[in-house]
């Protein structure tokens, strides 16, 4: 496992795109935050490359890279290696390299500009996009042989999660503005990733208006202890439900 | 030593594998021959585990190759088309399956020598030609000295000086009494180093016999002949 | 030229009252404890004569309510401590001229009632209260028809956790010129109350973590707070019924809440507002029925809500502030706006200055189409800050539909003052 890690990891890390990604998530943070005199902007726009870009080049490259790396896989599996293990090796590779990419991109200037406290959140939210976007990649992967299609499914996904949900959610809160929404609110956000990201940040950045009206509640929901550990569980079960089930997939698969 | 039991395996609409058994022993070098389409890469991928059955078992060394990878220890695979990530060179990848068998055998270099492959190594797997991978192929196979060698099409591709090297070497195994099974087009290519047939049509068996036996039987010189001949025969 | 011979003639004159003040038998100064010839306050003070100095050496005195009924000056040694047992007003002043010192006043008694005080002076001028540490008090300093009386560099903190059963840090009521200067007021329901209170000044206060307001200003004309501090009191600091306030270099930081705000200004009008810092707080200033009032020079720094302007206010002057980093900087609650806004920073402003005069060319739109849905739709702050959210809010500002016309900053600064 440990080997298939490390090599898995060496041949991402040296892909092109996964350079360029950092590099352009570095070029972005750095000139938001070293152009602008406020460090506000600077997170405004790291937070939308966090929640648009972060999971559009996680779930993107990693289709590519488990459709691309077929024959690898099937080299591997020919030899005495757990099927398992070549399948959660991949994943903690792109996991690797992807985290990697986001911490030296966006990570370093959020530690240097942000407050401590914004900027471990921000960069946990990161992390975890990361991995959910690409663990949500293995599953599209998994479901079709043909990579055009699941690539469309990968896209498809994103733009439901990163922009369609929202839609949704803001038609919901028009429909039902007349009764109190601010529970069911709260669980609806948990449908998606990107908005519970979203959330954990936004009540660090926007504290002073979340301690306001409804915000409180949603303060009190997100913002203690209980509140960060269910947030946080929902996003780990967020990575660990796709990837199981790609995995039960790919037990199964004929190479 | 390999045990096939009744195995069938469908894609759609095509029946792959249809209910198919074999039974092949230790010292034979079997050739797997068969028309496009007829199952051989599905047997040999359900053989590596590649590919899992509808149906009946596949039993190797005495036990079920289900849910089971460590038998793969004692087979070396050469597939048809070899695809190696493609920024790994030619020397990770040689390291990578040495740390993934973790073997203390001291391995087979002979076939790594004898290709130059030491010469390339710095190589990256996207940058060389379709011989030079199934080189890296080859040397991959036989690189652990496997009882067991699943041979794809071995010497497509290869130019007629690394081909004879490899052919030297499966007889070298062969000698050594390693069960060998090779698929290939080229039956002529096949005369003299194989000692069994085994011919497959739309999934199905449909012999299994010694070379001597087959050319006894059917009267001719060489296997391609005896199948042609099996073949018109069988048509009528 | 004309500051320091104005200071000279006061001088002189101070000089000529003193030289001329009647002769009496010179002051007598009274040693209570520490070994002095008194034991007790209360005998000390029944031995004093007007113009006595009484100075209280070390230890708890527990005398239930001490009154003063002439000019005394009055000092501790030691800060020595004067118990009220929760049952009594500690110190009564009823005279003029009163100087307290140097102690120590603690567990006043509590009761809606009367309302005792660690400190209350009943009807009395010329009364300085300085350098006094006031623990759990109902009441701390409680001025009532007071005049010139200074209350400075005090301490006073409670620790009560319901409102009605705290009373306010320095009171004030029916007072005129007085000087609130340099106290530090923690944990009591108002920090600083003032009410009908006249030409009075508050000056370097500290006022954190008080129950209710930080300060409470109402039906209090003609006065002054300069370079106070208030943070994390439960409703910030409230201006309402009032006239004539100056309001200069305060900041008002981290008032967090619902109804929580850094000043609410309710039936304000013909005030100034500048110098000022609002950070960290849920709403900077929310203005309610307020008119005529000119904020200027300020600094909005990580506010929910920068301004809140109700619809019922009018003819307020909003310019040359820096609005910075607050999720919103205005909302309103109606269409129509009566107010001018002019020549503020504003971070979320996307235009440009070609002509290099430092003032963009394209107006301003500060109040935000998100802001409105959230002042309608309060759940919908969830959504802040997601894609959709933003494609909105563009949309808005290249057609405004919801947004009213006349709230626009006609004249937006491109770089921040340096304030």
């Amino acid at each position: 496992m440990i080997r298939i890690l490390k090599y898995v990891t060496l041949d991402i890390l040296k892909n092109r795109i996964v350079i360029i990604y950092a590099v352009v998530l570095a070029l972005f943070s750095w000139s938001a935050f070293g152009l602008e005199d406020n460090t506000s902007k600077g997170l405004l726009t790291v937070l939308n490359l966090l929640l648009l870009t972060v999971p559009l080049v996680s779930v993107l490259f990693s289709t590519i890279y488990v459709y691309n790396n077929n024959e690898f896989i099937e080299l591997l599996v020919s030899h005495p290696v757990r099927r398992s293990m070549i399948w959660k090796a991949l994943f903690a590779g792109l996991s690797l390299s992807m985290t990697a990419a986001f911490i030296l991109g966006a990570g370093l200037p959020l530690l240097l500009f942000a407050d401590p406290a914004t900027a471990l959140i921000m960069i946990a939210a990161g992390v975890l996009l990361s991995v959910i976007f690409i663990a949500i990649a293995f599953l599209s992967s998994i479901v079709t042989r043909d990579k055009a299609k699941g690539i469309g499914i990968a896209i498809m996904l994103w733009l439901y999660f990163a922009l369609l949900f929202d839609g949704l959610v803001l038609f919901l809160y028009f429909q039902f503005a007349d009764y109190p929404i601010e529970k069911p609110v709260v669980l609806l956000s948990a449908l998606s990733p990107v908005d519970l990201c979203r959330i954990l940040i936004l009540l660090r950045l926007d504290v002073s208006a979340m301690m306001g009206y409804t915000g409180a509640i949603f303060k009190n929901f997100f913002g203690n202890g209980w509140g960060l550990i269910l947030s946080f569980s929902l996003l780990l079960l967020w990575i660990w439900v796709p990837f199981r089930v790609s995995l039960q997939k790919f037990k199964k698969k004929d190479l | 030593m390999i045990v096939i039991k009744n195995i069938s395996k469908r894609f759609g609409k095509l029946q792959a594998l249809d209910h198919l058994s074999l039974q092949l022993s230790r010292g034979a070098c079997v050739a797997l021959i068969g028309p496009n389409g007829c199952g051989k890469t599905t047997l040999i991928k359900s053989l590596l585990g590649m590919v899992l059955p509808d149906e009946g078992s596949l039993i190797f060394n005495g036990q079920d190759i289900r849910h089971n990878n460590e038998y793969r220890r004692q087979i070396g695979y050469m597939p048809q088309i070899g695809r190696y990530p493609e920024n790994m060179t030619i020397g990770q990848v040689i390291g990578m399956i040495k740390g993934i068998r973790n073997s203390n055998e001291t391995p087979d270099y002979e076939l790594y020598e004898q290709f130059g492959i030491d010469r390339m190594l710095h190589k990256k797997m996207r940058t060389l030609s379709g011989g030079t991978t199934q080189k890296v192929s080859a040397t991959l196979a036989f690189l652990f000295h496997p009882p067991v060698l699943i041979l794809d099409e071995p010497t497509a591709g290869l130019d007629p000086v690394a081909a004879e090297i490899l052919k030297a070497k499966i007889a070298d195994a062969k000698n050594k009494g390693r069960l060998i099974l090779i698929t290939s087009h080229l039956l002529s290519e096949l005369e003299g180093m194989v000692n069994q047939v085994v011919f497959m049509q739309e999934g199905k068996l449909l012999l299994h016999k010694d070379t001597t036996e087959l050319k006894a039987v059917t009267g001719q010189k060489t296997i391609k002949e005896a199948i042609v001949h099996l073949l018109k025969t069988g048509a009528k | 030229m004309r500051q320091p011979i104005k200071i000279f003639l006061r001088l002189l004159s101070a000089c000529l009252l003193w030289v001329g003040a009647p002769l009496h038998t010179p002051a007598a100064t009274l040693h209570v404890g520490n070994g002095g010839p008194f034991t007790k306050i209360r005998p000390a003070l029944a031995a004093s004569h007007p113009g006595d100095s009484i100075i209280i050496g070390r230890g708890i005195y527990k005398e239930g309510n001490l009154i003063i009924d002439k000019p005394l000056f009055i000092l501790g040694e030691g800060m020595p401590v004067l118990d009220g047992e929760f049952r009594y007003e500690i110190l009564s002043v009823k005279s003029d001229r009163v100087t307290i010192k140097g102690l120590t006043l603690r567990n006043s008694g509590h009761s809606v009632l009367n309302d005792p005080g660690a400190i209350k002076v009943y009807d009395a001028s010329y009364v300085t209260i300085t350098d006094n540490i006031l623990l759990n008090n109902y009441f701390g300093i409680y001025l009532q028809y007071a005049a010139h009386c200074i209350v400075r560099n005090n301490t006073i903190t409670a620790s009560q956790k319901e409102e009605h059963l705290s009373g306010n840090g320095i009171h004030c009521w029916k007072s005129d010129s007085l000087q609130i200067t340099g106290n530090r007021i923690t944990g009591h329901r108002d920090g600083i109350y003032f009410e009908f209170v006249t030409h009075s000044v508050i000056w370097r206060n500290i006022a954190r973590n008080n129950l209710r307001y930080g300060l409470h200003f109402m039906f209090s004309h003609n006065n002054a707070y300069i370079t106070n501090y208030f943070k994390n009191n439960g409703a910030g600091v409230a201006v309402m019924f009032t006239k004539h306030v100056i309001m200069l270099n305060n900041t008002f930081e981290e008032n967090w809440g619902d109804a929580a705000y850094g000043i609410l200004f309710k039936e304000l009008s013909d005030c100034c507002l500048s110098g000022n810092r609002f950070i960290k707080n849920t709403t900077g200033i929310l203005f309610d029925g307020s008119n005529r009032i000119v904020v200027t020079r300020n600094v909005f720094r990580e506010n929910g809500w920068g301004i809140r302007i109700q619809a019922n206010c009018m003819d307020n002057s909003i310019r040359q502030n820096n609005f910075m980093g607050n999720t919103f900087d205005l909302a309103t609650n109606g269409t129509l706006m009566l107010n001018q806004f002019t020549d503020n920073y504003w971070d979320k402003y996307e235009g440009y200055d070609l002509n290099r005069d430092r003032t963009g060319d394209v107006p301003y739109r500060p109040l935000s189409m998100y802001s409105m849905i959230v002042e309608r739709n309060p759940p919908a702050m969830l959504l802040y800050r997601s894609f959709i959210i933003r494609l909105l809010d563009q949309s808005e500002k290249i057609i405004p539909t919801l947004t009213p016309e006349q709230l626009i900053d006609n004249r937006p600064r491109m770089i921040p003052y340096n304030l």
